[in-house]
């Protein structure tokens, strides 16, 4: 039903991303129970394979692995040979010989588990490949967006910032237009340029000029080591034409939802008052993104053929 | 294709299984819920609680969903959509009747157990299903039966909740 791999949203069917959604939907009871876990990845090996800093999206697959029942195990760069020269295909080989049941892995270089997918038999789960797509904060923010409008047919949404280098609002801008939404996005010139006229976005200049028309605000981090580059001056000018305040979110109106994929930088894309208001969806994103993961991985996994029992009958007879 | 119940034969059943739990429940000092098994055993669980209800039989309702606990989820057949479970109620302490429509290899019942002790510890589980149509797989009998069916391993047993009837094919 869904596949092999999860490597990217675009091109992803709208069935296949509501069947995650409406999955995601029902693993958030799991979450709320007493003991919050469930058994049906029970024996299998979640691997995840880090080539880039993370903390959440890293910790968010691994608590939603193990509370599918499967073990994890943290393959991080810092700790493995690659600082001493391996290359990818020679780590991927490495942990075959572990026999995982599926990796997650982030890369800086877009593509990257693409080529692990072709060349490995295991499940591959894109955490983030260069500035390509970040596939599963995007159906994470698509679930937190239906959660409060209802759906995402119609749906008007902002994304703010640097657009350009942002994995994160790629996996947005291709899952939410399949989905029926519309995109508006806004950002400095030199991180809104004109290669994002292949996207199917409307691009405009100034925040102002998404806000006013937006149902849902998705705010991008301002990356500081692309600062002092020549992309941006200074935190404190892209704050006062780009960020986020109070007077902005009251323009904006009442009812729409402020969103981030974390971490923030108060005071620069979003005033520390927005990201504390009751608009702020932020906190739920991060509780939606462990449902989202757990979707994905019981559906990639739990669709692995395995010897039937003889004799043996399945529920779906009674 | 064969009508194992008309609509009559359902009622007559469901009247059955009402006595028979007004009965057995006599007596219990815990509280009661019964505990319907998605998706048939859902609206059988209601039916039943409204006819003990009017007994002056009050029950806490609850509902499983048990794919997360199947025991066949790499058969390579294509997975069913998740189901919500709702236990609104403290399931320690609690007697519970698991509540299904068709009772057959014994599974799904397994599947439940394991899933309602991971909420709690129940003070007892009783099983109350519609139709037990044997060929049980799993050392796992009911305690309040509607109808017992003969059939043969390959039928299907389906029950109709909007017409009222059951169905061998």
């Amino acid at each position: 039903m869904i596949g092999k791999d999860l490597l990217q949203l675009r091109g992803m069917p709208r069935e296949t991303i509501a069947t995650i959604l409406d999955t995601a939907d029902q693993m958030r009871e799991v979450g709320r129970r007493r003991v919050k876990k469930v058994p049906p990845l029970r024996g299998r090996l979640v691997v995840t394979l880090f080539f880039e800093n993370s903390t959440r999206t890293k910790t968010s697959f691994e608590l939603a692995a193990k509370r599918l029942s499967a073990d994890t195990l943290s393959f991080s760069v810092s700790t493995s040979s690659t600082t001493k020269g391996e290359t990818l295909m020679d780590t991927a080989r490495t942990i075959f010989a572990m026999q995982p049941d599926a990796v997650v892995v982030r890369h800086g270089c877009a593509g990257a588990p693409h080529l692990l997918a072709r060349n490995f038999g295991w499940h591959v789960l894109n955490a983030g490949d260069g500035i390509h797509e970040h596939p599963s904060q995007g159906l994470l923010d698509m679930l937190t967006i239906r959660d409060r409008l209802g759906s995402l047919d119609g749906a008007r949404v902002a994304i703010v910032g640097d657009v350009q280098h942002s994995r994160v609002a790629r996996s947005n801008i291709w899952g939410l237009t399949t989905m029926g939404a519309r995109v508006l996005v806004a950002g400095p010139g030199t991180m809104c340029r004109a290669e994002l006229a292949g996207l199917p976005v409307e691009m405009r200049h100034t925040i102002d000029d998404v806000v006013r028309d937006a149902d849902v605000i998705m705010l991008l981090r301002i990356q500081h080591e692309r600062l002092g580059r020549g992309v941006l001056p200074s935190p404190r000018e892209y704050a006062s034409f780009y960020g986020l305040d109070l007077a902005r979110l009251k323009a904006a109106g009442p009812n729409v939802m402020v969103m981030h994929p974390g971490p923030i930088n108060r005071g620069v894309e979003i005033s520390a008052d927005v990201a504390d208001s009751a608009q702020s969806v932020i906190l739920d994103q991060v509780t939606n993104g462990i449902a989202v993961r757990m979707a994905l991985l019981y559906l990639l996994l739990g669709s692995d053929g395995a010897p039937e029992t003889a004799g043996g009958t399945s529920h779906a007879a009674d | 294709m064969s009508l194992v119940l008309d609509p009559a034969g359902m009622a007559a059943a469901v009247d059955r299984l009402a006595e028979g739990l007004i009965t057995g429940l006599q007596g219990q000092t815990a509280p009661v819920a019964l505990v319907g098994i998605r998706t048939g055993g859902v609206p059988l669980a209601e039916r039943l609680r409204a006819r003990l209800a009017a007994s002056g039989i009050p029950t806490s309702r609850g509902h499983l969903d048990i794919t997360l606990y199947r025991d066949d989820l790499y058969t390579g057949l294509e997975k069913p959509l998740l189901g919500d479970t709702d236990l609104p109620f403290e399931v320690t302490g609690t007697g519970i009747v698991l509540v299904d429509d068709v009772l057959f290899t014994g599974r799904t019942i397994r599947a439940a157990l394991g899933e309602l002790h991971d909420f709690g510890r129940p003070a007892w589980v009783r099983l109350c299903v519609l139709v037990d149509r044997g060929h049980r797989e799993l050392p796992i009998q009911p305690d309040f039966v509607g109808l017992r069916v003969e059939t043969q391993l390959g039928d299907r047993v389906t029950v109709d909740w909007a017409r009222d009837e059951v169905l061998l094919r």
